[in-house]
C-alpha cells in the first residue's frame, strides 16, 4: 500500500484498516502560490477598504477582504491552534462514536454538521448588531467584525467545542462547575439564567419596533403561527417524517403570507385591525412565548426551527448574492464623529468600549458556547473535524455578520439616522425627522420629509421614523439591494417584508427556545432546594412547568415592556445591556478554556485563549464601569437615574425626555434596573475571572493539575477532517469499504452494545 | 463480466447525482435521514430489538426535545 512521505496512518487495531491519518507533508508549490495569491488580494482588498474614500468604495471589496481573512486565518491560525492547543487524536473515539445510540450519540458526516451547527449558531444578532454599529462608521465595525471573529469568537467556539467533546458533550455551565469548583460554577449558572433573560427581552424588544405600527408585519408574521401549527400536524399525523416536504409546504405558504400581508394592508379592514401599537405587540409577544413554551415540541417549535433554517440559509445565500451583483456603494464615513465622541443616537458611548458591545453576534459571542457545548459534540466524528465545525462555523456566522454591515453602510445616511435615532430626537414625522438628520453635518444631500416619507411609502410602511432595532434597517438595506437586480422597485415592499419576516421567524424561535431552557434552569434549580420543592425535578408535572414558564415569560416581558415604554428609547438603553451579557458569557467561556489549557501543561500557549480573555474583560468591564460610574446621565444609569429623581423631588413635572411626571417615575425605575443588572453581570463575571485566575495559578505551581477529561477509548473507524477528502484519506476510506465488504458482521457498533 | 460497458456519463447522469447530493444534504441538515440512521444502528447493534416506525421515532425525538430543551442562538 502507498503511504507518502511525512503521512503516518495510526492503527488501533492490527487486523483493522488505520482510523487516523496524520499528515505532515509540506505544502506544495502550487498551494503555496494560491494562499499567496489569496493574501495579495486580500492586501489589496484591505487596503481599499482602509484608504479610499468617497463615493467610490464599493461593497464588494469589504467581501473579497473578508473572506481572503477567513481563507488565511482558517489554513494558518486555526491550523497552529489545533497543532499547539487541541492536539487532536483521531485513535480516540468521540462521544458520538463511543457512546452511540443511532438518536443524540451519532456520529455524523462533517459536512452535515457542519450546516447543522451553523444553523444552530446563527440568529438574528450578528444581523441586527452590525447594523447599530454602522453609527461609528464602516471601519471599526469591519475591523473588529472580522479580526475579533478570526482572534477571539472562532476561537471560543473551536475550544468550547474541543472541551465538551472531551467530556461526553458536557454543557458550558457543568464545564465550569467541573474545573473551576462550585463557587464558579454557581456565578456561571446564575450567570447564565440571567443573560438568558435579558437576551430573550431585548430580541423580543427587536420584534416589537419592526412589527409595531405596521399591518402588513404584524399579518405576515402573525400568519407563520397557523403555518407551523399546520405543519406540525402534518408531519405528526398525515406524513410522519417528511421533514424536507413539510418545509417547502411550509415556506411556499410564508411567501404567500408576506404577499398576501401586502393586500391584507391595503384594505381599510386590514389596516384597522393590524395595525398595533408597540405595547399591545410586547403583550402579544409574551402571550406567545408563554403558550410556545407549555405547548409540546412537535406542534410549534420544531416546525419553526425547519422553517428557521431554511429561511436563514436561503436568505443569507440571497444578500450574499445580492452584495455581489449589486456592489452597492458605500454611503458612510469611515469612522463617524459619533465615535470619537461617544454622542451617537443609535446607542450611546464612544468606540472603546461600546463598539465591542454592540457587534456582540458575529465576533465573538457568548452564547455559542452554550450551543458548541452539547449537541454537536455528540455527533462529530473525529476529533479532528472540530476545526471545520468550530472555527469554519463562526467564520460563516462572521461572513453573515459583514454582509449585514455592507448592506447598513450602504444606505443613505439621513435615512439611516432618520430609522436609529429615537422618536424624542427625531419628533417622529417625517418634517421634524428631516431637521434632526440635515443638523448632524452628514455627508450627501440633506434629507427632506418627502424624501423620508417616500422611503417609506416604497416599502409599504406607513413611516420609518424612529423604526430603532436595526431589523427595520437591515430590511431596508436589503429591499434595495435585493430591489436592485431582482424586480425592481415593484418588489422592493416584498423583499422589506421579507427581510422582516425572516427575522422576526429567527427570533420568535429563540424566544420559545430560550423561554423553555431558562424555565428548565428554573425548576431544576427549585427543584435543587429540597423540601416541599422537589417536585420541581420532574419535567413532566405541567402545573411546575407552567409556574416556571409564567415566572420566566414575566421577568423578560418586564424588562421587554420596560424597554417598549422607555421615554429614551429602548434599544438605547437595553442594547448595551444585551451586549454586556453577550460578552460577560464569552468571558466565562473563554476563563474556563485558559484553565483547562494551563491545567493541561501548554502554559506556552495560553495566550491563544487568554488574549482574547483579557481584551473581552477589558471591554465589558470598561463597558459596566460607565454604565455604573459614568456621571454623564445619556451614558451612566445611575447618572440618569439621579439626575431625574432629583428633578422629581424639586417637585418639576417634566425632564429630559420625559414630557410628565409619569415618565419621569418610569425612567427612574428603568434605570434602577439596568444599573442594578450592570452590577450583577459585572460581579458575576468578576467571580469567574478571579476563580480562573487562582485555579491557573494554583495548576503553574503544580506544574499542571489533572482536568475532567474522560478517559481514553480506542477508535475504530475513520472519517476524514477537512471539508474536502485527501488523497491519503481516499486511501484509508477504501480500505474501510473493502475491510467492511469482506466483513459485514464487524460494520461498527458503538462499544455500549 | 467482459461486457463491462463503460458509459461516460452524460448531463442526465450529472444532474441526477447533483440532485442526490443535495437530497442527501438536505435530509442530513434537517434531520429527516436520522430515521434511516436509527434504523440502521438498530439492525447493526441490535439486531433482536424491535424496529419502531416512522411516526414511533418522530413522537419518541420530540418527546426527547421536550424533556430536555436545548438553546437557539440569539
Amino acid at each position: 500500500m502507498r503511504s507518502p512521505e511525512h503521512v503516518e496512518l495510526v492503527r488501533n487495531n492490527p487486523d483493522l484498516p488505520p482510523v487516523a491519518v496524520i499528515d505532515r507533508r509540506p505544502m506544495t508549490t502550487s498551494k503555496k502560490l494560491i494562499f499567496a495569491a489569496i493574501g495579495l488580494v486580500t492586501a489589496i482588498a484591505w487596503a481599499l477598504v482602509a484608504f479610499v474614500r468617497g463615493e467610490s468604495v464599493n461593497g464588494a471589496y469589504f467581501v473579497v477582504a473578508a473572506v481572503g481573512t477567513y481563507v488565511i486565518a482558517y489554513r494558518f491560525y486555526a491550523r497552529l491552534i489545533e497543532y499547539k492547543v487541541v492536539r487532536p487524536r483521531d485513535d480516540r473515539a468521540t462521544p458520538g462514536e463511543e457512546h452511540e445510540n443511532g438518536r443524540d450519540y451519532a456520529p455524523t458526516d462533517r459536512r452535515v454538521l457542519f450546516g447543522h451547527h451553523f444553523a444552530a449558531i446563527a440568529g438574528a444578532g450578528p444581523l441586527v448588531g452590525p447594523v447599530l454599529a454602522a453609527q461609528m462608521g464602516y471601519l471599526p465595525g469591519t475591523l473588529w467584525i472580522i479580526i475579533g471573529a478570526v482572534l477571539a469568537g472562532c476561537v471560543q467556539d473551536y475550544l468550547v467545542l474541543w472541551l465538551s467533546t472531551r467530556r461526553r458533550g458536557r454543557s458550558l455551565g457543568q464545564m465550569i462547575r467541573d474545573e473551576m469548583g462550585s463557587v464558579g460554577g454557581a456565578a456561571g449558572l446564575i450567570g447564565v439564567f440571567v443573560i438568558m433573560i435579558i437576551i430573550l427581552a431585548v430580541l423580543a424588544l427587536v420584534v416589537v419596533n419592526a412589527l409595531a405600527e405596521s399591518p402588513w408585519g404584524v399579518f405576515s408574521v402573525g400568519m407563520t403561527i397557523p403555518i407551523a401549527l399546520f405543519m406540525g400536524v402534518y408531519l405528526r399525523y398525515i406524513r410522519p417524517g417528511r421533514v424536507s416536504e413539510v418545509s417547502v409546504i411550509g415556506v411556499v405558504l410564508l411567501v404567500l403570507a408576506i404577499v398576501a400581508g401586502g393586500w391584507v394592508a391595503d384594505t381599510t379592514w386590514g389596516a384597522e385591525t393590524f395595525t398595533l401599537d408597540k405595547v399591545t405587540v410586547a403583550w402579544l409577544i409574551v402571550g406567545y412565548g408563554f403558550l410556545a413554551s407549555v405547548l409540546p415540541v412537535w406542534l410549534l417549535l420544531a416546525p419553526r426551527d425547519y422553517l428557521s433554517t431554511f429561511m436563514k440559509v436561503g436568505t443569507i445565500v440571497l444578500l450574499a448574492v445580492g452584495v455581489i451583483v449589486a456592489q452597492p456603494a458605500v454611503q458612510a464615513p469611515a469612522v463617524s464623529s459619533f465615535a470619537i465622541e461617544g454622542n451617537g443616537p443609535a446607542f450611546a458611548g464612544s468606540l472603546f468600549p461600546f463598539l465591542f458591545i454592540t457587534i456582540a453576534c458575529g465576533a465573538l459571542s457568548g452564547f455559542h458556547a452554550l450551543i458548541s457545548s452539547g449537541t454537536s459534540p455528540k455527533l462529530v466524528e473525529k476529533e479532528s473535524q472540530l476545526r471545520l465545525i468550530g472555527y469554519g462555523g463562526m467564520l460563516t456566522e462572521s461572513f453573515v455578520a459583514i454582509m449585514a454591515l455592507v448592506t447598513a453602510i450602504s444606505i443613505d445616511q439621513h435615512l439611516y439616522f432618520t430609522m436609529n435615532a429615537p422618536a424624542t430626537l427625531t419628533g417622529g414625522e417625517p418634517g421634524t425627522a428631516a431637521d434632526y438628520v440635515n443638523g448632524l453635518g452628514l455627508a450627501g444631500p440633506p434629507a427632506t420629509a418627502a424624501d423620508i416619507q417616500g422611503a417609506a411609502d416604497s416599502v409599504g410602511e406607513e413611516s420609518i421614523v424612529s423604526r430603532t432595532g436595526g431589523a427595520p434597517t437591515l430590511a431596508f438595506g436589503m429591499s434595495q439591494i435585493l430591489g436592485s437586480f431582482l424586480g425592481g422597485s415593484a418588489m422592493t415592499a416584498f423583499w422589506y417584508h421579507f427581510a422582516i419576516m425572516f427575522e422576526a421567524l429567527f427570533i420568535l424561535t429563540t424566544v420559545d427556545a430560550g423561554t423553555r431552557v431558562a424555565r428548565f434552569m428554573l425548576s431544576d434549580t427549585l427543584g435543587n432546594l429540597g423540601g416541599p420543592l422537589k417536585k420541581f425535578r420532574d419535567p413532566s408535572w405541567r402545573v411546575g412547568a407552567w409556574i416556571c414558564s409564567i415566572v420566566v415569560c414575566g421577568l423578560w416581558g418586564a424588562i421587554l415592556l420596560m424597554g417598549v415604554t422607555d421615554p429614551l428609547g429602548g434599544i438605547n438603553t437595553l442594547f448595551p445591556l444585551f451586549g454586556i451579557a453577550n460578552q460577560l458569557l464569552a468571558a466565562m467561556a473563554l476563563a474556563l478554556v485558559t484553565v483547562v489549557v494551563v491545567k493541561k501543561g501548554y502554559l506556552k500557549w495560553a495566550w491563544i485563549p487568554a488574549v482574547p480573555l483579557v481584551w473581552d474583560l477589558a471591554v465589558t468591564m470598561t463597558a459596566s464601569y460607565q454604565k455604573i460610574f459614568s456621571p454623564e446621565p445619556s451614558l451612566g444609569y445611575w447618572a440618569q437615574h439621579n439626575a431625574f429623581r432629583e428633578a422629581r423631588d424639586a417637585g418639576e413635572t417634566s425632564f429630559g425626555t420625559a414630557a410628565d411626571p409619569a415618565a419621569m417615575d418610569a425612567v427612574i425605575r428603568n434605570t434602577f434596573l439596568q444599573g442594578t443588572l450592570s452590577i450583577v453581570f459585572a460581579l458575576l463575571v468578576l467571580i469567574v475571572a478571579l476563580v480562573a485566575l487562582w485555579v491557573c495559578v494554583k495548576a503553574i505551581r503544580a506544574g499542571g493539575l489533572p482536568t475532567t477529561e474522560e478517559p481514553d477509548a480506542e477508535s475504530a473507524t475513520f472519517a476524514p477532517s477537512g471539508l474536502v477528502t485527501t488523497d491519503a484519506e481516499k486511501e484509508v476510506a477504501a480500505q474501510w469499504t473493502a475491510y467492511y465488504e469482506a466483513n459485514p458482521d464487524k460494520i461498527r457498533t458503538g462499544t455500549h452494545a | 463480466m467482459s461486457a463491462l460497458v463503460a458509459r461516460t456519463p452524460g448531463p442526465f447522469d450529472v444532474v441526477r447525482r447533483g440532485w442526490r447530493a443535495l437530497t442527501w444534504y438536505v435530509t442530513g441538515v434537517l434531520g429527516e435521514s436520522d430515521y434511516q440512521r436509527y434504523v440502521a444502528h438498530l439492525r447493526r447493534a441490535h439486531p433482536d430489538a424491535a424496529v419502531p416506525t416512522v411516526g414511533e421515532f418522530w413522537r419518541d425525538r420530540y418527546a426527547a426535545q421536550d424533556a430536555n430543551p436545548g438553546a437557539r442562538c440569539c
